[in-house]
């Protein structure tokens, strides 16, 4: 049984273009959406539609899904690309990765052939390619570099061609020194290609840190990467671009770390979009001790579960077990702030996390505007380095959208 | 089927899943263990103290420490609040108080000293985290100014000067400035280093402060900036002033209070630039009051004068936000 949600990626919801009872093949299309901003959904194997009813996803929220049960035997199809290399302009490159339904794999999933519509009077000069693992405990970056580097290589190629950008990085992190090396290797002969090793800290995957890390460029508050002409894509959307243009293969599985201390054996996983976590978990000798949370994402910004009735989707990186013992215990009052000032000196946004808190809980949403609420990131530092433990994402969350819907009304 | 349904209901059970916002890790660090590590520190230090003056300045811990811990959970009783005791950081304004003391005042001194810093120094404030000032250090101005011949006489007194009984090291560069005894201050660098009896509790090692200082920046308790710039400004000022720098870095409560006062968290600024900015003015006061004034001590005053200056300090040195145009 796998699950699509119709609402995998930041954008329009998809619409069903299949009915239940119809028999569906592995890379079929099932469902679009007419906006731009969208990305289709492939059926990731050949069976038969069950159901199209709302179902859980990993935000704990109902959305609409397409229940298909696979059939014994697989039958794949792909979507049509030109063999002819001169036949790939930026436009075509466009059009199959957005036929291909790739969003951003490093979590956020973004729309990516959005993303390579840079608007014309902000020209792209560097793509940057992200192997800093976006969080810790996930590993999915680096086995994609040390496995797949000629599709890293390549897709990083396509993207320059299509926002005629004339620099590429690949960025990964120094504790993964057989991933540079690797990746070094085989770009000795692309003269346009860097490689470049960036220290190992949390949150060193995070796009604008990342920018600011490899070319020095801050991008505005507010703004976006393409702003100081940077185009930033994760390892594993790389390779799913390379692989919709040469081999016409739209997203219907990605690599998923399933780790934790509270696992039997951690693995990085091929998965079908769709498959539920309880497969994962059981796939990997189920868990194992008490179990205290299980998240989709990492451990800094994932998300925690209530139950493992949630489908894998084409942004879920990771699914991370952690015991009881090592569960924050969970409060009910706020503990008073010693200020330390620990979350000042943690926070890649440089905002004052302290002040954002107290003022969200005076509620004078005015000045926590004023500190800067809106450049958070959501890394989750702040909350992490804590001694009394304050609910700073939580807090953060509930003044941005307060905030959001003031200027909204 | 039956039977699989039930099966899969048992394994539900058995994952009984909290969920609560990101992020799902946490730090190990608490309130109770930077105060504790910060107790560890002041160690070496105590324990020299209670070498040095024996039974006096164990009766002076133990009496201070007592008073602050029990005021702070009579309040927390009265308030009808949790208690707050386990946190340590009324043990460590204790601890700290003792250490401001001179080692022969009168049992009740360090016992009114507790419970003033506790009572009227933080918990009035609403607690940790609320207070303006340093509580010990709003403790020991209190007493200073109420029972002033205790606390500037209680000293093992230090010749030269006979005549007056408990005089300091800072004393008598003091008379010396004035220009009523002449006398040698380099001839004091190394007790005040490593063994002086004539001062406070804390004022017997300035390396052992060092010591324990250097240990808290290590582990990340403390910043470095503030106990840098407060001791720097104090040698350069003191230098252009025609003082005896090293003398007076190493001399009165400085590295005591450089390291474990003025650093304390609630009363200073809390951004990197606030804390250099802080440790700058204590400085500046610092050496100002002891070269100009007819007070020989002046870390304490200085640090509470700044304290009132943290709210300030926090409220216009705000860091430039990653992205924020510059204009």
């Amino acid at each position: 049984m796998v699950v699509l949600p119709l609402s995998q990626h930041v954008g329009a919801p998809c619409e069903p273009l299949i009915q239940v009872g119809d028999k569906v093949k592995a890379g079929q299309k099932v469902a679009e959406s007419s906006a731009f901003c969208s990305a289709p959904i492939h059926s990731p194997v050949f069976g038969e539609v069950k159901a199209i009813e709302p179902h859980l996803t990993f935000t704990s929220a109902k959305v609409m899904s397409i229940v298909i049960a696979p059939f014994e035997e697989q039958q794949e199809e792909r979507i049509v690309v030109p063999r002819d290399e001169t036949e790939l302009t930026p436009e075509v490159i466009r059009e199959i990765v957005k036929e291909a339904g790739i969003v951003g794999l490093g979590g956020a999933a973004f729309p990516t052939h959005v993303k390579l519509s840079p608007p014309k009077e902000k020209p792209i000069d560097t793509v940057i390619i992200n192997g800093c693992e976006c969080e810790p405990y996930l590993t999915v970056d680096h086995r994609n570099l040390l496995e797949k580097p000629e599709k890293i290589i390549d897709g990083l190629k396509l993207i320059m061609k299509t926002v005629s950008a004339k620099q590429g990085y690949i960025a990964i992190e120094d504790n993964k020194p057989d991933a540079i090396e690797t990746i070094l290797k085989h770009c000795e002969k692309e003269v346009e290609i860097d490689v470049v090793a960036l220290k190992t800290k949390y949150p060193q995957g995070a796009e604008k840190q990342l920018i600011k890390a490899i070319l020095k460029r801050e991008v505005p508050s507010g703004g976006l990467p393409f702003d100081v002409g940077a185009l930033v894509q994760n390892v594993g959307t790389t390779i799913a671009i390379s692989e919709a243009v040469r081999e016409g293969k739209p997203l219907i599985e990605r690599i998923i770390t399933v780790s934790g201390q509270g696992i039997k054996e951690a693995k990085n996983l091929l998965v079908k979009i769709g498959t539920l976590a309880r497969e994962l978990i059981d796939f990997c000798g189920d868990v194992v001790g008490e179990t205290g949370k299980i998240i989709f994402g990492g451990p800094m910004t994932g998300y925690a579960l209530f139950t493992l009735d949630v489908p894998v989707v084409k942004g879920t990186s990771g699914i991370v077990v952690i015991p009881k013992k090592m569960t924050p215990e969970l409060r009910d009052q706020i503990d008073l702030c010693i200020r330390c000032g620990r979350c000042v000196e943690a926070c890649p946004s440089r905002i004052m996390p302290n002040f954002i808190l107290d003022f969200t809980l005076a509620e004078k949403l005015d000045l926590v505007e004023k500190y800067g609420v809106l450049d958070c990131i959501e890394c989750g530092c702040c909350g992490f380095v804590c001694p009394t433990k304050r609910p700073f994402v939580q807090l953060i969350r509930y003044a941005k959208g307060k905030i959001l819907e003031e200027k909204k009304a | 089927m039956e039977e699989g349904k039930e099966k899969k209901e048992e394994k539900k059970e058995e994952l009984k899943l909290i969920i609560s916002v990101s992020p799902h890790i946490k730090d190990v660090i608490s309130t109770s263990k930077i105060m504790l590590l910060v107790i560890l520190a002041l160690l070496p230090v105590t324990l020299e103290a209670i070498f040095l003056f024996k039974f006096d300045a164990l009766q002076v811990i133990l009496l201070s420490v007592i008073s602050a811990v029990l005021t702070e959970a009579a309040i927390n009783k009265m308030r009808r609040l949790p208690l707050t005791i386990t946190d340590c950081s009324a043990l460590l304004t204790g601890l700290l108080l003792a250490l401001v003391l001179p080692p022969r005042v009168p049992f009740w001194i360090p016992l009114i000293g507790g419970f003033v810093a506790i009572a009227l120094g933080k918990q009035i404030f609403g607690g940790l985290g609320y207070n303006i000032f340093n509580p010990a250090l709003v403790a020991r101005a209190i007493l200073l100014l109420s029972w002033t011949k205790h606390m500037t006489r209680d000293f093992i007194p230090l010749p030269p000067i006979d005549t007056v009984s408990g005089a300091t090291p800072l004393f008598v560069a003091k008379q010396a400035r004035a220009g009523l005894i002449s006398v040698n201050l380099a001839q004091y660098y190394k007790p005040l280093l490593l063994a002086n009896s004539h001062g406070s509790l804390g004022e017997v090692s300035a390396f052992l402060l060092l010591l324990g200082g250097l240990f808290l920046i290590w582990q990340k308790i403390i910043d470095w900036r503030i106990p840098v710039s407060y001791i720097g400004t104090v040698l350069v000022f003191t230098y252009f002033l025609k003082g005896d720098p090293i003398f007076y870095i190493l001399a009165g409560g400085l590295f005591l209070g450089a390291f474990f006062m003025a650093t304390d968290y609630v009363t200073s600024p809390i951004t990197r630039t606030g804390r250099v900015i802080f440790g700058i003015g204590c400085g500046i006061v610092t050496t100002l009051i002891r070269l100009y004034s007819g007070n020989p001590e002046a870390v304490n005053y200085s640090i509470l004068f700044m304290n009132a200056w943290t709210p300030l300090i926090d409220r216009y040195i705000i860091p430039r936000k990653f992205g924020a145009v510059t204009k």
